[in-house]
């Protein structure tokens, strides 16, 4: 098992985002995934930048793949898109079927993202004929649904989203530019503001939500780190860390060391608003031991 | 342009037919389909006889088959496919790559309609789901504004469904947790948003508490409108704002009455009613209006206006009696 850093679904500005894949280089994590996977209209950093980073990160030894946009709705988004898989260097993460298509037609090796709808073996292996290689379990599936799938042992790799906020839904609305009382037109980029999105709680204070522009995610931060034994022991083949701050990056890293020294019994410290449901078979926002 | 109408029973299906559509969509009775309220869908008896009923009149049966198969029980969606097919349903509506394989290979006649749960808003998309599977329409989530609506009609390989009148959903269909982040049931294998038995009022004072799976979604005066309770139509705190706001988007209807000849002129080939939940009522009073703001379009396409009481009777069947043309207009979004 290898541990991945998913892309930064979130808008930073562009030297923290160069700072923060710096510090990702000196690091011990193998599997990075970098582009911008929720909103075109987020330009702090263009398609040339990111190839850049990835530049950076494989001369620094790391893996290396392009998350592209989970939902393509714009021709322009469409031409970006093409540029993004005809890059001739790396392989990307479709987060759409739209590039699906575009690998496929290119005859490219490519990993389906989480939010494309993969729920049985009998589709996961038509996509593997199509350029699959891997694929990112959605993140509404349970470790009962995975071992059912793989239990003949695929020609595909499995990834499993074990840390991080959960991205939940994508809309053509911009809560965020909402909340604000802008226009999504004229958003100013304003999802700058929330480094981690901007929490909704109930009006009994729990927190529920955390809106990230076009994108809903999950308030509380899925943590399956203590599931790294059973994950291996299933044939999961990439544990994957979703970034919302520097302190992802020791994470990710404790998470190596943690596997390079077998001591995959140890003891992660769970943040206090974590959750696990979903793993279990249950609601996603539950937190289960 | 084809009024393409639900029918959660036949008595809602009868009422369609009589009112005007064109043609209808109807489910199974079981996880086959996204619907899944107690009460609601057909057996393959009453699909047989909903199929007969349509037939008769000339008008057009479509079975929704709009889930995705779990591990070692696909066989179960794939008998639902070869059930259709003996029953001679005009289309299949379809979400998951191995129901369309199995659809496309075993019954290459059967037209397929891409399922707006495969949400596919893009040429690329659509382009890859015609040429894997020959699909011969796709239902357009509701996330597109009526320019790419018109710029996808213009390349697009396939024929484009929209949905014209019905319940709001906001978000990309088909990829949408937020219901089952909430209650652990997922609609898109099988549950429905916001399955009845997680939902839970409770009065307080002189406040009704809704509660999902024991999760306050909202919380309301007792005379207020409400509409169904699901997660993205709740009021919420935010972390700079504690006066609870609709966050994402308030109890509200999609209307698209006045883009009737906008979406004609697009080449659109149906427009879709949303509503299979709703009473045989519901069904027959949409239907009703939208055929007669179809004909009137028709007959007279440069002078077509939408009628104040074409707009009141469907108000009177919305969410809080209020529409909205979602992200077909910019400003929605």
């Amino acid at each position: 098992m290898k541990i991945s850093l998913g892309p930064l679904l979130y808008c930073w500005e562009k030297q923290q985002v160069i700072d923060f894949y710096q510090q990702v280089a000196t690091s011990q994590i193998p599997l990075v995934y970098v582009g911008e996977a929720v909103c075109s209209r987020r330009r702090e950093l263009k398609f040339g930048d990111y190839l850049e980073l990835a530049k950076m990160l494989k001369s620094a030894g790391k893996e290396v793949m392009l998350s592209t946009l989970a939902l393509i709705e714009a021709p322009s988004e469409y031409t970006e898109l093409k540029r993004q898989v005809d890059n001739g260097e790396f392989s990307i993460e479709a987060n759409d079927m739209a590039a699906v298509y575009l690998a496929k037609e290119h005859k490219l090796p490519f990993v389906c993202g989480a939010s494309i709808n993969n729920y049985n073996r009998a589709s996961l292996d038509i996509l593997q004929r199509f350029g699959m290689q891997r694929f990112v379990m959605p993140v509404e599936l349970s470790k009962t649904w995975l071992s059912q799938v793989i239990e003949n042992k695929p020609a595909f790799e499995v990834e499993v989203l074990g840390h991080g906020y959960l991205p939940l839904a994508h809309s053509a609305r911009c809560f965020t530019a909402r909340h604000q009382h802008l226009s999504k037109d004229s958003c100013e980029t304003v999802c700058r503001q929330y480094s981690k999105g901007l929490l909704a709680q109930t009006q009994e204070a729990q927190p529920l939500l955390r809106l990230n522009g076009i994108q809903t995610q999950s308030a509380n931060c899925v943590d399956l780190r203590s599931e790294l034994n059973e994950m291996i022991e299933m044939g999961v083949d990439v544990f994957r860390v979703s970034p919302s701050s520097l302190a992802c990056i020791s994470k990710a890293d404790a998470l190596v060391e943690a596997l390079k020294t077998g001591a995959t019994d140890a003891q992660f410290p769970r943040s206090d608003e974590h959750c696990n449901g979903y793993w279990f078979g249950e609601a996603g926002l539950k937190s289960l031991s | 342009m084809e009024l393409l109408c639900p029918a959660g029973n036949l008595a809602s299906l009868k009422s369609a037919l009589q009112a005007g559509a064109d043609a209808v969509y109807l489910g199974l009775k079981d996880d086959t389909n996204a619907r899944s309220f107690a009460g609601l869908n057909f057996t393959p008896t009453k699909l047989q006889e909903a199929a007969e009923l349509t037939h008769q009149r000339g008008k057009k049966i479509f079975l929704t088959l709009n889930t995705f198969p779990k591990p070692n029980e696909e066989h179960r969606w794939y008998q639902a496919i070869d059930l259709a097919a003996s029953i001679g349903v005009d289309a299949l509506i379809v979400a998951d790559l191995s129901l369309l394989d199995y659809a496309h290979r075993q019954y290459p006649h059967i037209p397929l309609h891409l399922s707006v749960q495969a949400s596919a808003t893009n040429l690329g998309a659509l382009s890859f789901y015609k040429e894997a599977f020959n699909i011969a329409r796709v239902v357009l989530p509701r996330v597109l504004s009526m320019k790419q609506v018109r710029d996808l009609a213009k390349v697009s390989p396939v024929d484009l469904e929209v949905f014209a009148f019905g319940s709001l959903c906001i978000m990309a269909e088909g990829r949408c947790h937020l219901s089952s982040y909430v209650t652990g049931q997922s609609p898109n294998t099988g549950g429905s948003c916001s399955p009845a038995k997680h939902v839970r009022w409770q009065e307080q004072g002189q406040d009704r508490l809704t509660r999902l799976n024991e999760v306050l979604i909202d919380k309301s005066g007792l005379d207020e409108q409400m509409g169904y309770p699901v997660v993205c139509k709740g009021r919420y705190l935010t972390q700079d704002d504690d006066k609870p706001q609709y966050l994402l988007e308030s109890p509200t209807s999609l209307n698209t009455l006045s883009l009737l000849p906008e979406l004609a002129k697009a080449g659109i080939v149906s427009l879709k009613i949303e509503g299979r939940q709703r009473s045989p009522a519901y069904v027959e009073q949409v239907t009703k209006v939208w055929r007669q703001a179809i004909d009137t379009y028709l007959n007279h396409p440069d002078k077509f206006q939408t009628q104040a009481h074409w707009e009141q009777a469907l108000a009177k069947v919305s969410e809080g009696q209020i529409t909205t043309l979602g992200a077909y207009e910019r400003d929605w979004q």
